[in-house]
This record gives C-alpha cells, sequence and structure tokens, in this order.
C-alpha cells in the first residue's frame, strides 16, 4: 500500500500531464481550424485547374507530352506525407505503415520503389524498415506548407521523372475527412492522368491558344503536379491537427480518470490512518482505565 | 449573349475573385489582351503584370504573377500564382524588392542562373509598383 505521501505526488504527476495534455488539445483546435480553412480555400484552384485541364485534354489527343504518357512499370517513387511531430494518435503510423506496404508488396511490379519523405516522423518509423528506399527526407515543411514548397518538391519529381529516372510517382497522405477521421490515400502523380470531362463541356468551337497548344501545355502541366502536392501537404496538415487534436482529448480524459481513482484512494489511505489513529487512542485511552 | 463578363480568379491558397464585369484587361503571353463580352474561346498563359478591368464604371487594377486565363461562353477563369489589389500591394517592400533587384542585376552576369530569377523579381516590383501607384 503506497504511503499518503505517495499517493499525493502521482495525484500532482497526473495533473501536470493532464494539463500538458489539454494545452496541446487546445492548439490542436486553433491550428487546425486554420488549417481546414487553407485546405479548403484550396480547393477552388485545383478543380479549375482540373476542368481547364480535362478541357484541353477532350480537345488535343494528350500523349506527346512526357508527363502524360504512360511508360510502364520500372522505378517508382513515393511522397510520402508525415507530420515532424508526434504525439498525435496514429497518424503517422498510419501512413507509414501504407507506405512500407506499398514496397513490400509492390503490387503493380515496380523493379524498384524509391521513397521521399516530408516529416521527421515518417523518416524515424521507415529509418529501419525501408531505409535504402529513402532518398530524401524534407522537414519543417508541414507546419506552414506555402505554395512554394510544394512548387520546390515538384519541381524536384518533375526533374527525376522527364531524366527518366522513375516511371511513376505516388504520394500518399493522410486525406482530412473530419477532425476524428483521416483517411490514408493514395493518389497517382506522375504520368498524369486527365480526368474525363462531362459531355456537355465540350465544345464544337475551336479554343484559340495563345501562345500555343503544346506550349499551353507545357505550362499546364508541371502546374497540375505541384498543385497536387500543395493539396496533399495541406490535407496531411489538417489531418495531423485533427489527429492531434482527439488524441489529446481523449489523453487528457484518461488523465481526469487517473485522477479520480487516484484521488479516491488517497482518500480511503487517509481515512484509514485516522481511523488506526482513534483506535489507538481508544485502545490507550482503555487500558489506563 | 449577356453583356458581362464573369470573372473569377484564383490562388492556390484562395478565391480571390468572382464578380461580374464590363471588360477586362489582361497581359497574355504573347501580349495584352483585351476581352470584352462575345469572346472566342481562349485559353492563354499569362505573364508577370497587371490585369485591369471595369466593372460598373469602376475600374480595378491587379497585379498578377504567372498564370493562365481561361474564357469561354462569357466566363473568364483566371488561374494565377499570387494576386494582389492596388490596397494588398506593400509599397516600400516593392520598392526595396526593386532596389535588391536592380543591384544584383548591375553585378551578375548574364550567364548566371540568378539572373533570370533576379530579373523575375525586378518585373514583379515593377508591376507591384504600377499597379499600386493607380495603373498605367
Amino acid at each position: 500500500m503506497p504511503s499518503l505521501k505517495d499517493i499525493k505526488k502521482r495525484i500532482g504527476s497526473v495533473k501536470n500531464t493532464q494539463q500538458i495534455t489539454n494545452a496541446m488539445k487546445m492548439v490542436a483546435a486553433a491550428k487546425l481550424r486554420r488549417a481546414q480553412e487553407a485546405a479548403v480555400s484550396a480547393r477552388p484552384y485545383a478543380e479549375k485547374l482540373q476542368s481547364v485541364m480535362s478541357n484541353l485534354a477532350q480537345r488535343e489527343e494528350a500523349d506527346g507530352h512526357p508527363l502524360l504518357c504512360q511508360r510502364g512499370t520500372g522505378r517508382a517513387l513515393i511522397v510520402l506525407m508525415t507530420a515532424d511531430r508526434g504525439l498525435c494518435g496514429g497518424f503517422n503510423a498510419n501512413v507509414s505503415k501504407a507506405a512500407e506496404r506499398f514496397i513490400r508488396d509492390n503490387e503493380k511490379g515496380f523493379d524498384d520503389i524509391d521513397l521521399v519523405i516530408v516529416g521527421r516522423k515518417g523518416r524515424d518509423f521507415l529509418k529501419n524498415r525501408v531505409g535504402e528506399n529513402i532518398v530524401k527526407v524534407h522537414e519543417d515543411i508541414t507546419s506552414d506548407a506555402t505554395y512554394k514548397t510544394a512548387q520546390l518538391i515538384g519541381q524536384e519529381i518533375i526533374a527525376a521523372y522527364s531524366e527518366e529516372k522513375y516511371d511513376a510517382v505516388y504520394v500518399i497522405y493522410n486525406a482530412f475527412q473530419s477532425a476524428i477521421v483521416q483517411i490514408v490515400t493514395e493518389e497517382q502523380v506522375l504520368p498524369i492522368q486527365p480526368q474525363e470531362a462531362e459531355e456537355e463541356t465540350v465544345n464544337s468551337i475551336d479554343y484559340i491558344y495563345e501562345p500555343d497548344r503544346t506550349e499551353v501545355l507545357e505550362q499546364l502541366l508541371p502546374k497540375m503536379v505541384e498543385v497536387q502536392i500543395f493539396r496533399a501537404l495541406l490535407e496531411s496538415n489538417a489531418s495531423e491537427q485533427g489527429s492531434r487534436m482527439s488524441s489529446m482529448d481523449s489523453a487528457s480524459r484518461n488523465a481526469a480518470e487517473m485522477i479520480d481513482k487516484l484521488t479516491l484512494q488517497y482518500n480511503r489511505a487517509r481515512q484509514a490512518a485516522i481511523t488506526k489513529e482513534l483506535m489507538e487512542i481508544i485502545s490507550g485511552a482503555e487500558s489506563i482505565n | 449573349m449577356a453583356d458581362t463578363l464573369k470573372l473569377e480568379m484564383v490562388t492556390p491558397y484562395k478565391q480571390v475573385l468572382s464578380v461580374e464585369v464590363d471588360e477586362l484587361t489582361a497581359p497574355g503571353f504573347v501580349g495584352e489582351l483585351g476581352l470584352l463580352p462575345g469572346h472566342t474561346p481562349l485559353l492563354t498563359t499569362l505573364k508577370v503584370g497587371q490585369l485591369t478591368y471595369k466593372s460598373g464604371g469602376t475600374v480595378t487594377n491587379i497585379a498578377v504573377n504567372w498564370g493562365y486565363l481561361e474564357i469561354e461562353d462569357d466566363t473568364v477563369t483566371v488561374l494565377v500564382d499570387t494576386a494582389e489589389k492596388a490596397d494588398e500591394i506593400d509599397l516600400a517592400r516593392a520598392k526595396a524588392a526593386l532596389g535588391r533587384a536592380e543591384d544584383a542585376l548591375n553585378t551578375l552576369s548574364l550567364e548566371d542562373k540568378k539572373y533570370k530569377v533576379m530579373e523575375a523579381a525586378l518585373q514583379r516590383a515593377l508591376v507591384r509598383i504600377q499597379v499600386a501607384g493607380g495603373g498605367h
């Protein structure tokens, strides 16, 4: 049976922990709101680009461009989005495991798969599992993902793809569904697969392209890749905050439960001590009489 | 045929504009581009420059930075990296950037990789100053 003092100490320490988890929850909630707004406001751009793109693809036998043509299953590259910090539930482990599975199972039959990781936690997780596949790690960019960072990553990927270092590029990230639900998503980035537009949008009138079609395509396609990376970054960031918020919430609740239990134990021990003292006094008094 | 154009401008961060406009001038890749309702479908890339639209008699200038413009059925979709209205531009910062770019361009050689970067920065600064000053 632990002494009164021990129990009191433990209550104090659990209370401290609870304070920290509570504060983290608050911070995550505030960040989540911002991250969510960023993810939502980035959507129109991606949608517009997508529709311009599919309009273009319909009018064009879009196979001439290197970023569009299928090159089969040689080497693949995965861009994995994780967080720099932990304490966010299964967030990092889930995507990292998905990436590991992708590499191990290799369902599409690639000769070799390389891995670019965004976020420290993904690296820590995969270093000892598939360390030889990791080619690059980006750190400290997730918390305030700007379009610039996405652009840099995108341009790297495009460069490597154009040099035929890779024949396909995928991105694996946590898609944001709600604060509690994140879905591990795997998307193909390259070669670009233009979505089919609805039939009605087909216009018989010929478009004017300035400067010309190939030039427009030349500039549009890299944008697609950048936007896809940017969106994945934003979604991943929102997911991270959501995941942290909910896991810190349950941690705070667990701490509260623990404090209740310890307080009960403390009171029982205190009462037992008082009873014992009383008994001693009474028996002492009795022996005098 | 509608007598106005629907202008939608989006950047990667947010939707900047969604307004009805009477006419529109954009910095097209091959030259300044004037658009009126009833324009034939067009898809063009944009350079760094000043985009101007007239809506109900008021003229608004926006500094844009690389992007695309699509017009179809009197709907103009503009996708740009950045878009700033006159009152959003920090003139002092733009002037400082202009000074920096000019200095750099004076010292760099033409072959230097940075030359193009600084040249673009110079362009952006110039456009910003122009727009902040009420356009041309």
